[in-house]
Order: C-alpha cells, then sequence, then structure tokens
C-alpha cells in the first residue's frame, strides 16, 4: 500500500506544476493591479508606474514565474500586497480558523446524518423517512446565508445562548483554559449551521444503500442463521452502507480548510473563504496563486485519502 | 400430528403475494412431511413455488406483504404461529438453510470464519475460543483444505465451489435436524456441482438430518433424493419415492419434465428434444379453478380435466393429484 501511495504523491509534482503555471497566467491577466484603488487618483502616474517596476510586474510573465518559483522553492511565498504581511502568515492565522470550523460542521454534519440516512433506510415510508426527506429537502434547498442569518437570530440574538459573532473573545488572556472554551463555544453555532447544510447529500446516500442492503442475499442468511433484527443491521446492512461514505471521506478532507465565504462573513469569522474573496477582489496575487495552489494539492491528497479510506473499509477493494 | 419419525409437517399451506389490495398464493395447498434420516427433492420450473416454500418453512418472509396460512409443525409447534424472537432460536438452530448463489449469500465485508461464527454465537454457550475452534472443524467437515487460512478470507478471494462450501458450513453449524438446500448447485461448474452434492450426501450420512433440496435439476434429483415431490404452479402435483417417481411418472407434468431431459440415442438419430409449451402461467393470471396444467397440454380434451383436482395417493407413498393423468398422451401420440 505504501508504494501506492508514495507513487500518488509523486505524480502530485506534475500537476501541481502545470496547476501553478495556469492559475500564475490566470492571475497575472486579471483586469487592474494591487495598486488599482489602493492609490490616491491624484499621485503621478508615473510614481504607479515606478513601484510597478520595482514589483516587477512589468517583467513578461515566464520571468515572473520564475522568480516566483525560486522564491516559492526557499519557502517565501510572497507578501500580500493588500495587508502587508508574508503571506504565509496571513493564511496560518486563517487555516487554524477554518479548519477548527471545518471540523466542528463535518463532525455535526455525521453527527446528523449518519442517523438520518441508518433509520430512514431502515424505515423507510415511517413517519421518520418522511420528515427526514421534508428536512433533506429543506436543508438543500435554504440558501447558506438564509440559515445562517436565521440562527443568528434565534439562537444569538434572541435567546441568546451563543454569541453572535468572532471567533476569539479579545478581551480574554489567550492560552487560559477559559480562553480555549471560549474559542470551542464560538465554534459551535457556525458549525451546527455549516453542519446542517452538508447533511442532504450523506442522509440521502446512506438512507438508499441502506434499503438497497437490506435486500441483499447475505443478509437473507443471516437472518436464516437466526440472527436478531438489531445485529443484522448492525452487522451486516450498515457495514456495507456505510462503504460510499467512507469513499466521501476524504473530499470532506479536502473542504474542511476551503471554508465558506458566506458562514464566515455572516458570523464575522475570519477564515479561508473570505480571504480568498477578498484577495481575488483586491488582486492580491500572492494570495490567490497560494491559496489556489493550497486547494489544488488538498484535492489531489482528499482523492487519495478517500482511495485509502475505501481500501480500509472494503476488502474487494486493495490498493497495493 | 406429527409422529416420531416425522421431522417436519406441513399441512395445506398457502402463501399469498400482496398485490395492491389483493393477495395471489403462490403455495398453494401443500401438505408434506420431511422425514429423518431422508432427502426430499422439490422439483418445478422456475415459479413453480418452491422457493417460496422454503423461504416460509424458515419464516423469512416480509410480513407486510405476504399472507403464509396452514401449518408448518416441527415438534409440535406451529412455526407459522411462532414470533420473531422465538422463530430466530429456531433459524440456524434447528432449521439450516443453504441459498443458491454463494457469492450473494454471503457478506462482502466480513471474513468467512466470522459469518460461520456468527451462527454459532446465537444459539450455542460457547466462548469465543471454542467457538473458533468449531469454526475450524465447519470448515474441515465441508472439506476446506485449510481452514486455519480460508476462515480468515473474504469471500470473494475463494472460489465459487469454496464459497459454497462455506455456505454449507454455515448451514451445519448447529448440527440442524432440518437442512433447506434451495438450488445449492445452480450457480456452479458442472464438476463443482458433482462435489458439492457429494457433500451434502455425505452430511445426511453423519449427521442423519432430514433435507429439503429444491431444485430444477432431475440429474441432481436421481443422484440425491430419497423421495420427490413436483411442484406445478404452487401446487404438489406428484410426490412418490424417487425410483418410482422416474421409472413410473403419473402427472402429465411429471411426465413432461421427464420427457425434457435430452435423451442420448444410440446411432446417429438424435431424438427432438420435448418442449413443454408456454410458461408457468404469472400468479396474477393464474386460474384459481380447476386443472392448473390444463392450458399447457392444450391437445388434451376437456373433459378428462377434474373441476378440483386433489392430491389422492394412487399407491403406498405415491400421491398425484387430479385424474387427467389417467387419460394423459403426449402430443401426436394415438390416444390411449
Amino acid at each position: 500500500m505504501w508504494k501506492t501511495v508514495l507513487r500518488r504523491l509523486l505524480t502530485m509534482i506534475p500537476q501541481i506544476i502545470l496547476l501553478s503555471i495556469i492559475v500564475f497566467v490566470v492571475a497575472q491577466n486579471m483586469p487592474g493591479d494591487p495598486f488599482t484603488g489602493m492609490i490616491d487618483p491624484n499621485v503621478d502616474p508615473a510614481q504607479i508606474e515606478a513601484l510597478r517596476e520595482a514589483a516587477g510586474w512589468n517583467d513578461p510573465v515566464p520571468v515572473q514565474y520564475v522568480r516566483w518559483v525560486g522564491n516559492v522553492l526557499q519557502g517565501d511565498f510572497g507578501r500580500s500586497y493588500a495587508q502587508q504581511v508574508p503571506v504565509t502568515t496571513l493564511i496560518g492565522g486563517r487555516a487554524a480558523n477554518s479548519l477548527r470550523l471545518g471540523i466542528v460542521s463535518t463532525f455535526f454534519t455525521y453527527l446528523i446524518a449518519l442517523p438520518f440516512g441508518m433509520f430512514a433506510g431502515r424505515f423507510n415510508n415511517s413517519w421518520f423517512d418522511k420528515f427526514v426527506m421534508i428536512y433533506n429537502y429543506i436543508s438543500y434547498a435554504i440558501p447558506t446565508f438564509v440559515l445562517a442569518l436565521l440562527m443568528v437570530f434565534i439562537f444569538g440574538y434572541r435567546l441568546g445562548w451563543f454569541p453572535t459573532f468572532g471567533s476569539k473573545n479579545v478581551t480574554m488572556t489567550a492560552g487560559t483554559a477559559e480562553y480555549y472554551w471560549d474559542m470551542f463555544y464560538r465554534l459551535l453555532l457556525p458549525g451546527f449551521t455549516g453542519g446542517i447544510l452538508g447533511t442532504a447529500s450523506t442522509t440521502q446516500t446512506l438512507r438508499s444503500e441502506v434499503i438497497d442492503a437490506k435486500t441483499q442475499d447475505y443478509v437473507r442468511t443471516a437472518r436464516s442463521k437466526g440472527v436478531p433484527e438489531g445485529k443484522i443491521y448492525a452487522k451486516h446492512i450498515f457495514r456495507n452502507a456505510l462503504l460510499p461514505i467512507a469513499s466521501s471521506f476524504g473530499f470532506i478532507f479536502s473542504s474542511l480548510l476551503s471554508g465558506s465565504v458566506f458562514i464566515e462573513q455572516i458570523f464575522a469569522f475570519n477564515g479561508m473563504g473570505d480571504l480568498f474573496i477578498t484577495s481575488i477582489n483586491g488582486r492580491d496575487y500572492s494570495v490567490v496563486i497560494t491559496l489556489t495552489l493550497l486547494y489544488g494539492i488538498l484535492a489531489i491528497i482528499g482523492s487519495l485519502i478517500s482511495d485509502i479510506a475505501l481500501s480500509l473499509a472494503d476488502p474487494r477493494i486493495r490498493i497495493d | 400430528m406429527a409422529t416420531e419419525e416425522n421431522l417436519l409437517e406441513i399441512n395445506n399451506l398457502e402463501v399469498g403475494f400482496r398485490f395492491g389490495d389483493e393477495y395471489h398464493n403462490a403455495v398453494d395447498d401443500v401438505s408434506i412431511t420431511l422425514k429423518k434420516n431422508e432427502i426430499l427433492a422439490i422439483v418445478g420450473e422456475s415459479g413453480s413455488g418452491k422457493s417460496t416454500l422454503a423461504t416460509a418453512i424458515i419464516g423469512l418472509h416480509d410480513p407486510l406483504n405476504t399472507k403464509v396460512k396452514g401449518e408448518i409443525l416441527y415438534k409440535g409447534l406451529d412455526l407459522t404461529k411462532l414470533n420473531e424472537k422465538l422463530y430466530n432460536r429456531i433459524r440456524g438452530n434447528d432449521i439450516g438453510m443453504i441459498f443458491q448463489d454463494p457469492l450473494g449469500s454471503l457478506n462482502p465485508v466480513m471474513t468467512v470464519g466470522k459469518q460461520i461464527e456468527e451462527s454459532l454465537i446465537y444459539h450455542t454457550d460457547l466462548k469465543e475460543n471454542a467457538r473458533q475452534e468449531e469454526v475450524l472443524k465447519l470448515l474441515d467437515q465441508v472439506g476446506i483444505v485449510n481452514p486455519q487460512r480460508t476462515a480468515k478470507q473474504y469471500p470473494h478471494e475463494l472460489s465459487g465451489g469454496m464459497r459454497q462450501r462455506v455456505v454449507i458450513a454455515i448451514a451445519l453449524a448447529n448440527k440442524p435436524p432440518i437442512i433447506i438446500a434451495d438450488e445449492p448447485t445452480t450457480a456452479l461448474d458442472v464438476t463443482i456441482q458433482a462435489q458439492i452434492l457429494d457433500l451434502m450426501n455425505d452430511i445426511q450420512d453423519e449427521t442423519n438430518s432430514g433435507i429439503i433440496l429444491i431444485t430444477h435439476d432431475l440429474g441432481v434429483v436421481a443422484e440425491t433424493a430419497d423421495r420427490v415431490a413436483v411442484m406445478y404452479a404452487g401446487q404438489i402435483v406428484e410426490e412418490a419415492p424417487v425410483d418410482i417417481l422416474f421409472t413410473d411418472p403419473k402427472h402429465p407434468y411429471t411426465r413432461s419434465l421427464l420427457n425434457s431431459i435430452p435423451q442420448e440415442l444410440e446411432g446417429e438419430e438424435v431424438a427432438e428434444l420435448h418442449v413443454i409449451q408456454g410458461t408457468v402461467p404469472s400468479l396474477q393470471a393464474l386460474p384459481r379453478t380447476g386443472d392448473r396444467f390444463k392450458n399447457r397440454i392444450p391437445w388434451m380434451p376437456d373433459e378428462v380435466f377434474d373441476e378440483d383436482p386433489q392430491l389422492a395417493e394412487i399407491a403406498p407413498g405415491h400421491k398425484v393429484r387430479g385424474n387427467s393423468w389417467k387419460h394423459f398422451y403426449f402430443e401426436g401420440e394415438e390416444e390411449k
């Protein structure tokens, strides 16, 4: 198995090089640059031109690309023009926020989707199944910002159970247990909101897998052994119905870091989704390129994780 | 009453499937007994209700869409009246079932050892170690060469014949007095079929269990069975000891079936294969009165068929349904 993992990681290299070229060229061809709108229009255009020259943006694109690659290989991803900090510092803080939020969201997604899918499948056409179906339609159809605003309004504003914005309380001393508890507490509402939005597809997949597995011959065999109904579901039906969920695990992993623009905006949560949009709007090339590359790498690793997860869950699939 | 030597006694069993608001019987008025130490074959075309009968004996019909009437007596208990919990004590313990498709019948993500062990978990007090030892013994009993290795393998890693041996080991795990084998050789190569049949004969010799063998293969019947019941459209049309059924078949359906076996003639002349006209009618289209086989032997005059043919004993152990057999001749033959 490790050979395959190594081989897959090696084939990532040309993929990433290709990706970086495309991203670089597209980014350079976006109209405008970080100085558009940043600088007072009364400033002498010659001065702006001097800045552009100093930043190297008047060089041919291939020259710029090679220079950029050279820097990246030394661990220098450039500086954000908009915020005047190194890109790595900027992304690092945001990524931690998005990762925490992503993990909590995924946790809620599975917490809701697994029991819903299993029981809707086991008791299909029951009132519970119908309830799950309606829930799915709603959670699938409702726009993120509408749900997020509702959550903030109900649980944050009306009931006052949760803080309505921010990822941390800046008045608390960093590093204390209270501070971390507060950080976790602030994750719950946005995490739950994001979690709900992700449930529909997992629930539906699991439900139809369970219904399909119920009629399989191996389930009949298990029944003919006198295995009690509960155990039939636990050991035979659910175990097989979960296989497609295992294979989607890697994609969830790769989405953990990408964040959700709407949720981050509404909960004032400084995350990657927000950063990505802001950096594109601000033509903050170095940030855009680094983020796109990061997402590309995550997608490739995610599909590898999916394959590994599936091979662990399903003995018929072996990667070697 | 089930007598000492009758393991299983089925009386007037009906199994109806629901179509909309109506139930249509796939098994209709079946009465038959299984004795100790015998292999009872149930033969018939696809759709004749033989697998439905097997499923009813082990109580695996979906109660929402199926209606079971009549009695299945085992040790004085009427199985059709049992609740799920009690039935689960019978299934696997008193009745073992062998299925047709050995790949589909095994859970793809569970080792075969675990699947055999599962049979033991719910019917014995054996501890885990003892169970695993028992699993190895069972695998050895069904002719697996390397039980240690096979127990740790998954179904897809085994050959078709080995899988069927595993399925048999599952059915045998608790040494049930009754074994139901639903087309155990249909999905297998001819050479493997013979091995599996030998194995079933051996098992029967060792365990003295009663085996119900469901098949459409008359060759299999001739090779293994002691007694045969022929089913057509949900009913038993003829029941006889195996040698009598093959030498002196009575019912038109039995005779047609036997006539459909390809015969090898001496010389170059090859007999034309007899084909029974038409197919078994669908459940909804099945005539509920009169002789159900009538429309597949259209050359027979109407008056030879009974209004309501019943199974009657014409010789000790030989039962035939209705009286049409007394007048039956094959198409093209002279009337007797």
